[in-house]
């Protein structure tokens, strides 16, 4: 009978160690516990070229992580790329004028979404889109260079 | 009617024109069989002449080719599944080996078939088992693990759990094996007592001529998938065929040669040339 | 020559004869769970064979193989200055293949192996036709808790491979290697997905655990019952669990993460 009872104790261990373990790379290992989807709300900004942006890159505003890229799509007619952001709804004082830009995390770093409020006195709302002239456009590295080497040929 | 049911009642298995077999090999090719009711039935054959599976086809885990073996009034092979299993739960098998589930205790091997089969509180489990272990004298063995016995205790356990759900038959396969004198002499005894204190049937399957005679009401004797001859102990030592005389006496030449089948020894060794 | 052409077909009706016996099987296990779940403690005992009993050997793997991991990545990423993404790419390698592959080779191995020898073993020595003949399906009474805890049993192992790894990681990649533990950590659950790479691991680690406890409790029961037979049963419940779990994890790898 005792060593029933040991044998009933050590499966409870083993099982209890499982499900611990599957909390552990739920909370700790993956994002959960940083970003839930409920309680956000979307903004929608257009750009000429999002470079390497993917769904689920990061939204950052003044380097921290306020939402993810939940979508992003193609305008045939405007020939833009249109993304889809779910903002934290903790975060909802983005004025109507924010810009958004994607940058690079580093120099080869993945892409995200930075947005900065402007001055005016009214908010984004759920679904709202940011103003066409207040988006810039990803930096494509091949392109930055070909710049450069032209400015620098045009200033010698 | 009258006729076949008046014979059913004292006929516990009948088998009729029992075919079967394995692969291109044929095992039984039309044997008929009737197990008397409360008595002790032997068949015999020497090795290899499928006893155990006819044990199996009794019991359902085989089928036959073709041919009846009816069981108690009902047909073997055509039960279905539930069937079947309410068949088994009256009839009692022991294994040449025992059989035991090696991951349980004399005591749960034997309160197992109580247990998968039975609701009983666990008090009145144990006193049956007891009880069971009891009628084989391993009482005072419960506690051991199957791989702690002897062969001949092994199968008095296995015979306590064979007899645990109180079946109306037991089959014995080959159970007197390997075994030395005593437990040999214990084994005999006990099923002929079990077989007569409990009200059973028992069929056993064995080779051992001297052990099963003088324990057996009645023997078949099998060879070559056919009955060969039939009749009680003392009929069968006076018989008339060759054949059964030299396997009940145990002779080494007889109808069934010492020799394999072989060239003429004198002409053999004279040839010369390598073993080929 | 026409002997040859003979036994290949014979070999053709053989592994389609085989394929038709382990799927009928399956079958009748499964029917059996619910006679299980009544009684849970047949189901205890296999989970600690199977499970409890593996658990040193699959945390120590874990281990080692995520210690190894953050050495080889971190010379790897240095070269990049990319030493901060170490805990990435330990977490992401962990979860979602080595975790579930390398547990479940490890896991048929050790437990899928002695299933089969258990059963085989049973089989061999008249248990499983001493069952049938007390009216006793040992599909239920032995098979289907056998199958359960192997089924229940892999997903935690794997959880355990996967953070005992990971925590690997951390300790050769923080401690040893002087890469910035906030980093470590910080990276890892930016990059890690609960859905794509977590889930999906623990979808992976149900199949395996499926497949392999499968394989392993049908070798056992459809084995030649002798010692011989035994021991080639285990053979094959090894190797055919290792063919198994790869092709599914390219075929499941192919159908998860194959969109990005």
């Amino acid at each position: 009978m005792k060593q029933t009872k040991t044998m009933e104790m050590l499966v409870g261990m083993f099982v209890a160690a499982g499900l611990a373990a599957l909390f552990v790379l739920a909370m700790q290992v993956s994002n959960l516990s940083s970003f839930r989807e409920e309680g956000s709300y979307t903004l929608i900004a257009r750009f000429d070229n999002i470079g390497g942006l993917k769904v689920r890159s990061a939204v950052k505003a003044a380097g921290v992580v306020v939402g993810r890229v939940a979508n992003v799509d193609f305008d045939n007619e405007r020939q833009e790329a249109v993304v889809t952001m779910r903002i934290n709804e903790r975060y909802n004082r983005f004025t109507d004028d924010t810009s958004a830009g994607i940058y690079t995390a580093g120099l080869l770093g993945e892409q995200y979404i930075g947005l900065e409020s402007g001055g005016s006195d009214e908010y984004l709302v759920d679904g709202s889109e940011i103003d066409a002239g207040l988006t810039q456009s990803a930096i494509v590295l091949e392109k930055l260079i070909g710049k450069l080497v032209m400015d620098k040929a045009g200033g010698q | 009617m009258d006729a076949a049911e008046s014979l059913q009642s004292d006929t516990l298995v009948r088998i009729r024109d029992l075919h079967f077999s394995r692969g291109e090999r044929v095992i039984f090719d039309g044997v008929d069989l009737d197990i008397p009711r409360g008595g002790v039935t032997a068949i015999m054959g020497p090795s290899g002449t499928g006893k155990t599976t006819l044990l199996r086809l009794i019991g359902g885990q085989l089928y036959p080719d073709r041919g009846s073996v009816q069981v108690d009034g009902e047909e073997v092979p055509a039960l279905g599944r539930a069937g079947l299993y309410r068949l088994r739960k009256r009839m009692g098998m022991l294994f040449q080996s025992g059989a035991l589930l090696t991951d349980l205790s004399v005591y749960d091997n034997v309160a197992f078939p109580l247990r998968e089969h039975t609701e009983l509180p666990e008090s009145m489990i144990r006193d049956l088992v007891l009880m069971k272990l009891q009628a084989v004298g391993l009482r005072g063995a419960r506690k051991l693990m199957p791989s702690e016995l002897s062969g001949g205790m092994a199968r008095r356990v296995a015979l306590a759990r064979a007899i645990a759900l109180d079946p109306m038959m037991i089959m014995y396969d080959e159970p007197f094996t390997g075994q030395d004198p005593i437990s040999m002499g214990a084994l005999v005894q006990l099923i002929r007592l079990l077989n007569d204190a409990l009200g059973l049937t028992s069929i056993i399957v064995s080779h051992d001529v001297q052990e099963t005679a003088a324990i057996s009401d009645y023997i078949y004797v099998i060879s070559r998938g056919k009955v060969v001859g039939r009749g009680t102990p003392e009929q069968l030592r006076n018989t008339d065929s060759e054949w059964v005389r030299q396997f009940m006496q145990g002779l080494p030449d007889g109808p069934v040669p010492f020799h394999y089948p072989a060239p003429d020894y004198r002409e053999d060794l004279l040839r010369g040339g390598g073993g080929d | 020559m026409l002997d040859w052409i003979r036994r290949l077909g014979a070999g053709w009706i053989q592994l389609f004869e085989k394929l038709g016996r382990g799927h009928l099987f399956l079958w009748k296990t499964l029917v059996g769970l619910p006679s299980v779940l009544v009684r849970p403690r047949l189901l205890l005992a296999q989970l600690f064979s199977v499970g409890v009993l593996s658990l040193m050997l699959i945390a120590v793997s874990g281990l080692f193989v995520g210690m190894v991991l953050a050495l080889q990545g971190y010379n790897t990423l240095v070269d990049f200055s990319a030493e901060e993404s170490l805990g990435v790419m330990v977490a992401l390698s962990m979860v979602r293949e080595l975790g579930p592959v390398v547990t479940a080779l490890l896991f048929a191995g050790r437990a899928g192996s002695a299933l089969t020898a258990e059963i085989g073993l049973m089989k061999a020595t008249e248990q499983l036709s001493g069952m049938e003949m007390m009216a006793v399906d040992p599909l239920h009474r032995v098979i289907a808790p056998r199958f359960l805890a192997g089924f229940v049993s892999m997903p935690l192992l794997v959880a355990i491979f996967s953070a005992v790894g990971i925590w690997g990681g951390y300790f050769v990649g923080v401690g040893l290697l002087g890469v910035d533990e906030g980093a470590y950590w910080a990276q890892m659950q930016a990059k890690v997905d609960l859905h794509d790479d977590v889930l999906n691991g623990v979808i992976k680690s149900l199949v395996f655990g499926f497949v392999t406890t499968w394989i392993a409790v049908f070798e056992g029961y459809d084995t030649i019952p002798t010692s011989e037979g035994v021991s080639r049963a285990t053979t094959r419940t090894v190797v055919h669990s290792a063919f198994a779990v790869l092709a599914l994890d390219f075929v499941l790898t192919a159908l998860m993460f194959g969109d990005n």
